[in-house]
């Protein structure tokens, strides 16, 4: 028999541990990338203190409060559901999916709203009443908007990733011996969730 | 009986514009990078060479002071994002990390390309500057703001192709890391890499941990430029000096990022050509952890001028001074490997010698813009340029081309033109003293960089570092012509033409398509034990 031959370590194996690690380096270079914007933030704030209290006021703690509830909720879900996979139950990993997707959906709804509610009141950088503010409170809408925008996108992505996982999980190509890209979406999206825990307390809570 | 058939050669294998730009092949991607890294040196040395002539006198005579002011913009970002940051990594990184592990592509090779396709788009987007809009940036390459927010130029396109480069940067380091971890061929531990590999591991961290902070920084100029007012502007209560240490956390340790690969070429041609052991390899090894670890905290010695508490300035000069430590490690390790060496000057050996002493120099007046006293003096000045020259293209830029001789032979399976390459090194060695080391002297009696004029007492030592620019281009010329000569006439290659004996002299020239066409053997003393080197 002719074969040509062949090496064991080859880049083109399939390597579970491999592709785990690859993710845990770029979950860090998305941390660095907001940790940018923390610093930012600090600076600021550390400049700004009262105005950042007194622009902070205009948050609904409300909204925010739900929000990080259902997103804590949606990290419980999508970690169920590789737990159900791990154990070969395909239908309820897939169900528990859907349960996190949609969780994505209802934040985007929520976050919707708040930044409306902004920009009716004339909040967003560059409008009339933004114009207005004194100058902390300006950077910290500027900020605000940045932040969760950026947050925001991240939730987006972090959405379409997890559908990508659902459509390969239902036609087997993510299945419980090879269940490395459902890891990687539930890392990604633990990662989402784990921004918004600073972001809340950052904007909405700390005075 | 099963009998292995030999496998084409990965240049050979597939043809057509397709099979290279869509390619998987490592090796292919590779040569993608060099083809492309070596055009856009070209168009920089081209604006370089114009900024020199437009200096050979006092006086305007060839450009608008605007004009200028573009042309080194797009000079700086050109040279260190299209060339000296991907150059070593994404060209020789690529092709040979692979090799020298003893595998047969890096661990995701989809991803590789992805990288190489984002390096496209931000050259697009680089280039794109120049027919849109006012023309090309002319903020320098540092985007600085205020200035970078008001200015008419196309900041805008500029700065999205620096943050798109940036992300293929991640990931090329992303892919190095994860295929240094999890594909050495079996029996190769950590401490059976070759140097070049440590160096690369060394930088992808960097490119991991510091990128990402010049990426948000400069989507904050472009939210910036596109809301009209923004983080960075004063008259609403923003901080351009937070800008500017935003820019240097990530750029500083980019400086690290174009050295330590380029310390790994000079660590691999060094024992190959005095055919020793190199001395010191943990030394060695673990210094590029170190200067990696150090550069991180050292960026505040960009801006001793722009404001910075007394504590703040001596903490990061003395940071600074630190970095000198293992750096000069390194060089000594060298030097003793030649030590009583049986040394064959051949054109990589010449190359790794120039980064040496270039090196020295960049290295030696680097401590003079960390002294905080004597920055205040040359800060801004022609000093400055003269040793950001001598670092990156006296460095970094020679273990370039060192590199591209060195692994010629291996990459074509062709042989250049031994006396042809000498020649052309020499002129470019001495075209480089002569253009660069002016700049020290006349920035060290005030000459400010980043003016397209200057006053009469500049004048002599501007002629001769123009002078000196038209015969640096001349040896560089040569020597892509001899290499070009090479490619198409040269005589054959044997698999090991200098006697090396990491992996990839173990291979075929060229390689082929999957790297080795039998299982490779590791040298357990160490990758450089050369006691028991063959003649191939
Ligand atoms: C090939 C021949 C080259 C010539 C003739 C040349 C010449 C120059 C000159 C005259 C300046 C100063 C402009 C000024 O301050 O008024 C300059 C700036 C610069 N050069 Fe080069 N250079 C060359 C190659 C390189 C290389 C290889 C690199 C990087 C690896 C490089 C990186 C830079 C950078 C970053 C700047 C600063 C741009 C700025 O001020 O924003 N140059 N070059
Ligand atoms: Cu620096």
């Amino acid at each position: 028999m002719e074969h040509s031959f062949s090496l064991p370590n080859s880049g083109h194996n399939f390597d579970a541990e491999a592709s785990k690690l690859g993710m845990w380096l770029f979950l860090f270079t998305e941390l660095l990338l907001f940790g940018g914007l923390f610093l930012v933030y600090m600076v600021y704030r550390s400049l700004n203190h009262e105005a950042f209290i007194e622009a902070s006021h205009h948050l609904n703690v409300w909204a925010g409060t739900t929000n990080t509830i259902v997103l804590l909720a949606s990290s419980l879900t999508v970690a169920m559901s590789i737990t159900a996979l791990q154990q070969g139950n395909k239908k309820r990993s897939l169900l528990l999916l859907t349960i996190t997707f949609i969780a994505a959906g209802v934040f985007l709804v929520i976050k919707y709203f708040e930044w409306s509610a902004k920009f009716e009141h004339g909040l967003f950088p560059g409008m009339e009443h933004y114009s207005q503010l004194p100058t902390g409170e300006r950077l910290y809408f500027y900020l605000y908007f940045f932040m969760t925008g950026l947050h925001g996108l991240h939730v987006i992505i972090g959405g379409i990733f997890l559908a990508v996982v659902m459509v390969k999980i239902k036609s087997g190509k993510v299945h419980k011996d090879r269940i490395s890209l459902l890891e990687n979406g539930g890392l990604y999206w633990h990662l989402v969730d784990l921004i918004w825990i600073y972001l809340f307390p950052l904007f909405y809570l700390i005075h | 009986m099963t009998t292995t058939i030999a496998q084409p050669s990965y240049l050979e294998g597939k043809k057509g514009l397709f099979s290279w730009i869509f390619t998987l092949d490592h090796k292919r991607i590779a040569l993608l990078y060099l083809y492309a890294i070596i055009a856009f040196f070209l168009v920089g040395m081209t604006l370089g060479l114009l900024m020199r002539l437009e200096l050979l006198n006092p006086g305007k005579d060839l450009v608008e002071p605007t004009t200028y002011n573009q042309i080194f913009t797009l000079h700086g970002v050109i040279m260190i994002f299209l060339f000296i940051i991907p150059s070593i990594p994404a060209v020789f990184g690529n092709f040979f990390l692979p090799l020298m592990l003893g595998t047969d592509d890096v661990a995701f090779p989809k991803l590789n390309l992805l990288s190489w396709w984002l390096y496209v788009l931000g050259a697009v987007f680089a280039l794109a500057t120049l027919v849109f809009g006012d023309g090309p940036a002319d903020t320098g390459w540092t985007f600085y703001a205020p200035y970078s927010v008001k200015t008419g130029t196309n900041v805008t396109m500029a700065v999205m192709a620096a943050f798109i480069l940036g992300f293929s940067s991640i990931l090329t380091g992303l892919n190095f890391i994860v295929t240094i971890h999890r594909l050495r061929t079996p029996g190769m531990g950590f401490n059976q890499m070759p140097l070049f590999a440590w160096g690369l591991y060394a930088t992808s961290w960097i490119q991991l941990l510091a990128t990402p902070v010049i990426g948000i920084t400069l989507l904050m100029i472009v939210a910036e430029r596109v809301f009209g007012i923004g983080l960075f502007d004063p008259s609403i209560g923003g901080d351009p000096v937070l800008y500017q240490h935003m820019f240097w956390i990530y750029s500083h340790p980019a400086v690290y990022i174009m050295a330590l690969p380029a310390m790994g070429i000079v660590s691999e041609i060094i024992p190959t050509f005095a055919q020793r052991t190199i001395f010191g390899y943990k030394a060695i090894a673990y210094s590029s952890m170190a200067i990696a670890f150090i550069g991180y905290f050292v960026w505040g010695h960009h801006m001793f001028t722009s404001g910075m508490s007394g504590p703040a300035a001596i903490i990061f000069s003395v940071l600074t001074f630190l970095v000198a430590i293992p750096t000069a490690i390194k060089v000594f390790n060298w030097v003793a490997t030649l030590y009583k060496g049986s040394i064959d000057v051949k054109p990589p050996l010449l190359y790794a010698l120039a980064f040496i002493f270039n090196f020295l120099i960049g290295g030696l007046t680097g401590l003079v813009n960390g002294a905080l006293a004597a920055d205040i003096h040359v800060h801004d000045t022609y000093f400055v340029v003269g040793h950001f020259h001598y670092v990156m293209f006296g460095g970094t830029g020679f273990a370039f081309f060192g590199a591209l001789h060195y692994w010629f032979p291996k990459i074509y399976g062709k042989l250049y033109n031994i006396r042809m390459a000498n020649i052309s090194f020499a002129i470019f060695f001495i075209g480089f003293q002569l253009l660069y080391f002016p700049m020290l002297v006349v920035g060290l009696m005030g000459m400010p960089r980043r003016y397209y004029d200057y006053l009469p007492q500049f004048h002599v030592p501007n002629v001769v570092s123009t002078v000196g620019s038209w015969i640096l281009a001349t040896g560089i010329l040569m020597m892509i012509a001899n290499l070009m000569v090479a490619y198409w006439k040269g005589k054959k290659a044997r698999k090991n033409p200098w006697h090396g004996i990491t992996l990839e002299w173990q291979t075929s020239s060229p390689p082929p398509l999957h790297n080795f066409d039998k299982m490779p053997e590791v040298n357990e003393k160490g990758p450089y034990h050369y006691k028991n080197a063959m003649d191939q």
